[in-house]
């Protein structure tokens, strides 16, 4: 966060310094480029509380933990791939969810998933890219997260 | 106007609704509406604001300053390895969710990057940005974030490989955004 606002700050000075007018014409662009996308955003953001709401903490456990086998890195792809959370909530529930049990491997496949796999903002991915695109691309990353989930189940154990 | 209206309509109206709900919560104190607003909507709601505005100034920066045949000679089709270092700078330097960077993807790509590294820019950018790195190593570990990043490139630039031929060979044409 401190790193990003640091470059911000700079490159507008840098602009700045250099030109005038062109800084101008990209602080605007910017905005409406901002503007245009957010109607969308807010709404993705609502239905994106509402969906972590009905998912509790406790659910999760009973799908995730060694119990569950082998089904566990399917269940961590779905939630992974249907939840969205910013870095600084899913990081310390990835913490809480290994304390209580749940093994590395699947942790990676939530987190690989969480990452790359967003069921909810295709909406706002297909306005840029196109519902085909944006559909494979999800499509690829679901398979892609399971592979290194499964990778490193292998390599856990030998380091 | 009117098309304006349409565009938003979807969006439009789950906003009012909210904030309809969250209205209601709060006057008739409805504990799950009044959680929900507290502990998912205003996190998330605040991230939002806390990156998205900072990286569109970025981008609109990047629009007016770097002109499109500077982007295709560096991370253009034929770009090589040199390409894939700066890809791998710019995205792993920036910071946020992954919805932030469809916009800079898009932008990339109307400036004539390669499809190929467009992809991986999405990859390295969802899961190798240095200040999630830093939480990642906090809370699950050194070795964990390790492995998951070394197990994850790979994986990535492959993804990146198979959408540029399954793009090529459909003749895609970007959106206007």
């Amino acid at each position: 966060m401190i790193i990003l606002i640091i470059i911000t700050v700079i490159s507008l000075l840098l602009s700045f310094i250099f030109d005038r007018n062109k800084t101008m014409s990209g602080i605007k662009k910017g905005i409406l480029l901002f503007l245009k996308v957010l109607p969308t955003l807010l709404s993705v953001i609502i239905i994106i509380s509402l969906v972590l709401f009905l998912t509790p903490d406790d659910l999760l456990m009973n799908y995730l933990g060694y119990k569950a086998g082998i089904s566990a890195y399917i269940f961590a792809a779905f939630i992974g791939s249907i939840s969205l959370m910013p870095g600084f909530i899913a990081y310390p529930l990835a913490g809480i969810l290994v304390k209580n049990g749940v093994s590395y491997p699947v942790i990676a496949v939530f987190i690989t998933t969480l990452m790359m796999v967003g069921v909810l903002t295709i909406p706002l991915e297909r306005k840029y890219f196109g519902l085909k695109v944006t559909l494979v691309r999800n499509a690829l990353n679901f398979i892609g997260a399971l592979i290194v989930g499964g990778w490193i189940g292998v390599f856990w154990s030998l380091l | 106007m009117k098309k304006m209206i349409d565009k938003y309509l979807f969006s439009i109206i789950t906003i009012v609704l909210f904030l309809v709900f969250v209205c209601y919560s709060y006057l008739s104190d409805f504990k799950s509406g009044i959680y929900i607003t507290k502990h998912n909507f205003v996190p998330l709601f605040l991230e939002m604001l806390a990156f998205l505005p900072l990286m569109f100034l970025l981008i609109g920066l990047f629009d007016v300053w770097v002109p499109k045949e500077k982007v295709m000679k560096y991370i253009g089709k034929d770009a090589g390895i040199k390409g894939l270092v700066l890809i791998f700078l710019l995205a792993t330097l920036q910071a946020g969710p992954l919805y932030a960077a469809f916009p800079v993807a898009h932008l990339l790509w109307k400036k004539g990057a390669g499809i190929r590294n467009i992809f991986i820019y999405l990859g390295f950018f969802s899961s190798l940005k240095i200040p999630m790195l830093t939480f990642e190593i906090g809370f699950l570990g050194l070795k964990f974030s390790i492995l998951r990043t070394l197990l994850s490139i790979p994986v990535f630039v492959l993804i990146a490989i198979i959408m540029e031929k399954f793009l090529i060979t459909k003749g895609y044409e970007i959106n206007e955004g």
